[in-house]
């Protein structure tokens, strides 16, 4: 047992830490999201620069070999400063598929440009209709000659306006809702056929509708093997929600900090509000919780390269956890700030918008709870 | 004991049901609180209702009530509720009216009633400071008297709505050497005095509905106090009574449950609706138990209205429970419209200035917005935890 960070890993938290703090300042976010694009192009670079984006990858990939505890260490750094820049679709999500299922050649095209910064992913699997279910799919790709034609609408692809490609799931084959028929591709946006609707969302991101016309695809563009491709799916939304976990943690422990400082400054009844039992109960309370779900992220970053079941009880156990803990930080988070809790000027409001959007990313706690219930 | 209403009332419920369905405005109906709502929208009901005579339900009849029982005002608010009016805003119906009827002096009345009653004039309340929140008592605002006016300074926050205002009730320091409490009058400050000037506040979900109020140097006559100088305090605590009764909003919230039962029909999970799973079902179902208690504990409070008991500390009760409910109300409608919770179609009052159809179905463009905006429900009105301080010290007796 050891859950220390090794001495690199602790380094490549500090630079991090360094660089949201120094570049992520509230207001500096703000006028990011408020800029035309969205995001800062020029923090994706320092990113890079800095090895970020390579972290996950192995050597051999072109990457600096690290793993899932390394993605998780630097997700909740993000949680921390609310850094909307896209590395869970790009890196975790697409890096995910190419790292797990890619061939050769695709892995050659596309890791490197993902570990230098050049190609920003979005990863588009949700539909208006299938509600957390990967496998519930209306978005259809036709064999046609050795390539394929994709037609479908994708839903709040989380960071597609920023993105040169695009990871999409389709049906190949089967029934709606079958495990099998479901496939797994890689395109770039400009792709004829492929148009976006792009928009804002809630918690200070950039989302898309993607719509899918008659898009014609290569076979190279294929990840894994045909109608196969839902075991991969959740291998890669697994990692991918241990380490959102990890950013909720980030959020969250800033948001807890944040709560109990403003508890300390504000006064009323000629007494800071920190001095009252009731709300230092409540305090501990969202301090407990924080506690709780760290460890489940361990847990489950730690699982993710268990046997299947062990890895999805341990996931799953983690995203109903957290986002159990991410409910109620954000709440009382915003209770204790009183009215300017509730305002767009207080950060405090903007960590609770980003803890409640959590929930609805790859399967709320309801879904979760049912996943960890089927497998036990 | 007997849960039904007696034939009267059933006769009243027709009445009433019928007069809404012929004239409430047509280009409001189902409106919500989500759009963005203009002046003369706010307004409309409550000038139709002032025609009527039924704009001021629970006044005396004298300055123009129905006298109604509570009851009937309850059977009224159901049945505004069921179409989702907009109805009259409080601070004139049911803050600052009965403050001036109460307390006010006969010229106060004349002038300032009829214009509550038929929506002519927008009212707002200037109570909370940036260092005066829960502890209201501890407000810095000053009226100072020079001749036969008041000079007030100082600057007041959270005043709802004050962009649209004609007129507001300040509470102002009148005597700096006297204990908190003492010393604070009740003011009425015609908005458009130079020196008032009102700053909006943007809140999470992107809407403006409060503002800072900054009084510098504002010279009000001396006939806008109401009733005696530094006597303010009993007035507000007045009023703040008034302000808890009807912020149960049980009848808004059966309407919610309706619309979210409504939704979940329309969102699929494995191919089934949503509300036929069980574990969401569940918890519509709690919610709606912990509504048909409210409910029953309303109208129980209201019985003893009726009976003569005035409202007590009980009204702390339906605060908390009202609020937590329509809390977790948005709360579950957000997670029944899932994935769709995500995009951000503008606030209360929309500020992206888009007329583009949302994205996703209609019924999930607020979803994630109104959640944010509801957190404030157990914030204002005397924060959840001071309405347990209440009840702790009135009902326990701790
Ligand atoms: C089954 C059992 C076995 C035990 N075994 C032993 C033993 O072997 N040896 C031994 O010495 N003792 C033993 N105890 C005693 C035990 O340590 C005490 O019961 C315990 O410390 C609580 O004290 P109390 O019962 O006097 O409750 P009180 O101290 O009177 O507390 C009553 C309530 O008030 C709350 N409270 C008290 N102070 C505060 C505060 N400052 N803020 C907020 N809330 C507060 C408490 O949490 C509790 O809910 C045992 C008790 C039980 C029930
Ligand atoms: C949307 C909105 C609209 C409003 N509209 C108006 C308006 O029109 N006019 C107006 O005058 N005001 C208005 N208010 C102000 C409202 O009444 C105050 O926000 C409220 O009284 C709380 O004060 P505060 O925000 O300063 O929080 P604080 O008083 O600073 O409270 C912060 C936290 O500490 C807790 N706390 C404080 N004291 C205690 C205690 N003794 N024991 C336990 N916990 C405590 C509170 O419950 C809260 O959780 C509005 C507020 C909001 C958010």
């Amino acid at each position: 047992m050891d859950f220390n960070f090794t001495e690199e890993q602790g380094m490549v938290r500090d630079g991090l830490s360094r660089l949201v703090r120094e570049q992520y300042g509230f207001e500096d976010r703000r006028k990011a999201i408020a800029s035309s694009e969205g995001w800062r192009p020029e923090v994706w670079a320092q990113l890079a620069e800095l090895g970020i984006l390579g972290m996950p990858f192995s050597e051999a990939d072109g990457g600096f070999g690290g793993g899932a505890v390394d993605a998780m260490i630097i997700m909740e750094e993000f949680g921390k400063g609310l850094v909307i820049e896209p590395f869970l679709p790009t890196v975790v999500c697409a890096g995910g598929f190419l790292k797990h299922g890619g061939t050769a050649a695709q892995k050659e095209e596309h890791i490197g440009a993902i570990v230098s910064g050049s190609a920003v992913f979005a990863f588009a699997y949700a539909e208006p209709k299938g509600r957390y279910d990967y496998a519930d799919l209306e978005t259809t790709a036709k064999k046609d000659g050795a390539g394929y034609v994709l037609n479908g609408h994708k839903a709040v692809v989380i960071g597609a306006p920023w993105a040169s490609h695009l990871v999409v799931t389709a049906r190949t084959g089967g029934e709606r809702r079958d495990r099998s028929g479901v496939s797994v591709f890689v395109l770039a946006k400009d792709t004829p056929g492929v148009t976006t609707r792009d928009y804002v969302t809630v918690d200070g991101r950039r989302a898309s509708e993607v719509y899918f016309e008659n898009v014609s695809v290569g076979a190279e563009a294929l990840i894994g093997a045909e109608g196969e491709g839902l075991a991969l799916i959740e291998l890669v939304t697994d990692e991918a929600i241990a380490a959102l976990c990890a950013e909720a943690c980030g959020a969250m422990k800033v948001a807890h900090a944040m709560t109990v400082e403003y508890s300390r400054q504000r006064k009323q009844f000629g007494v800071p509000i920190g001095s009252f039992q009731v709300l230092q109960h409540r305090m501990v309370d969202m301090y407990t919780a924080y506690e709780q779900a760290v460890s489940l992220t361990y847990l489950a970053t730690l699982r993710l390269g268990s046997d299947e079941r062990t890895r999805k009880l341990a996931v799953s156990a983690a995203k109903v956890g957290v986002g159990q803990s991410a409910r109620l930080i954000g709440q009382e988070a915003v209770q204790i700030h009183g009215g300017n809790g509730v305002t767009d000027e207080y950060a405090i409001g903007h960590y609770f918008k980003r803890l409640t959007i959590f929930d609805s990313e790859f399967g709320n706690v309801d879904h979760h709870l049912k996943r960890h219930v089927a497998l036990s | 004991m007997n849960l039904e209403f007696t034939p009267e009332e059933q006769a009243f419920r027709e009445e009433v049901r019928t007069f809404i369905a012929e004239n409430y405005p047509k280009h409001l109906a189902d409106f919500g609180m989500r759009e963005d709502m203009e002046r003369e929208d706010f307004l409309a009901w409550h000038k139709i209702l002032g025609q009527k005579g039924w704009s001021v339900p629970a006044w005396p009849v004298e300055y123009g009530g129905t006298g109604w029982t509570p009851t009937q005002r309850y059977i009224w608010s159901e049945e505004n509720a069921r179409v989702n009016a907009l109805m009259p805003l409080p601070f004139g119906v049911s803050m600052v009216g009965p403050v001036i009827y109460t307390f006010g002096n006969e010229e106060q009345k004349a002038r300032h009633l009829p214009g509550i009653r038929s929506g002519e004039v927008w009212w707002c309340q200037g109570y909370s400071e940036p260092g005066a929140g829960s502890d209201l008592a501890s407000l810095k605002t000053t009226a100072v008297r020079d001749g036969d006016h008041y000079v007030i300074n100082g600057q007041k926050t959270w005043t709802t709505l004050a962009q649209h205002a004609d007129w507001g009730f300040f509470l102002c320091r009148t005597d700096p050497t006297a204990k908190a409490q003492e010393g604070i009058s009740f003011i009425l400050v015609d908005m458009k005095t130079p020196g008032v000037e009102v700053k909006p506040i943007k809140l999470l979900d992107g809407g403006y509905e409060v503002n800072e109020t900054w009084l510098t140097d504002v010279r009000v006559p001396v006939e806008n106090l109401v009733g005696q100088e530094n006597k303010g305090w009993t007035y507000a605590k007045f009023l703040l009574a008034h302000e808890r009764s009807g912020i149960a909003g049980v009848a808004r919230s059966k309407r919610g449950v309706e619309k979210l039962r409504e939704i979940a029909t329309h969102e699929t999970l494995d191919g089934a609706p949503l509300i036929k799973d069980f574990d969401f079902a569940k918890k519509v179902s709690q919610l709606e138990i912990d509504l048909a208690a409210l409910e029953i504990t309303e109208l129980r409070t209201l019985a003893g209205e009726q009976a003569g008991k005035g409202p007590g500390p009980e009204s702390s009760i339906l605060k908390i429970k009202g609020t937590e409910i329509q809390q977790r109300l948005t709360e579950l409608t957000l997670e029944a419209v899932g994935t769709y919770s995500a995009p951000y179609m503008g606030g209360v009052s929309n500020d992206n200035g888009s007329n583009e159809h949302p994205v996703g179905p209609d019924y999930a463009q607020h979803a994630a917005a109104t959640y944010f905006n509801m957190r404030k429900t157990s914030i204002y009105g005397g924060s959840n935890e001071i309405q347990r301080n209440i009840i702790t010290k009135m009902i326990l007796g701790l």
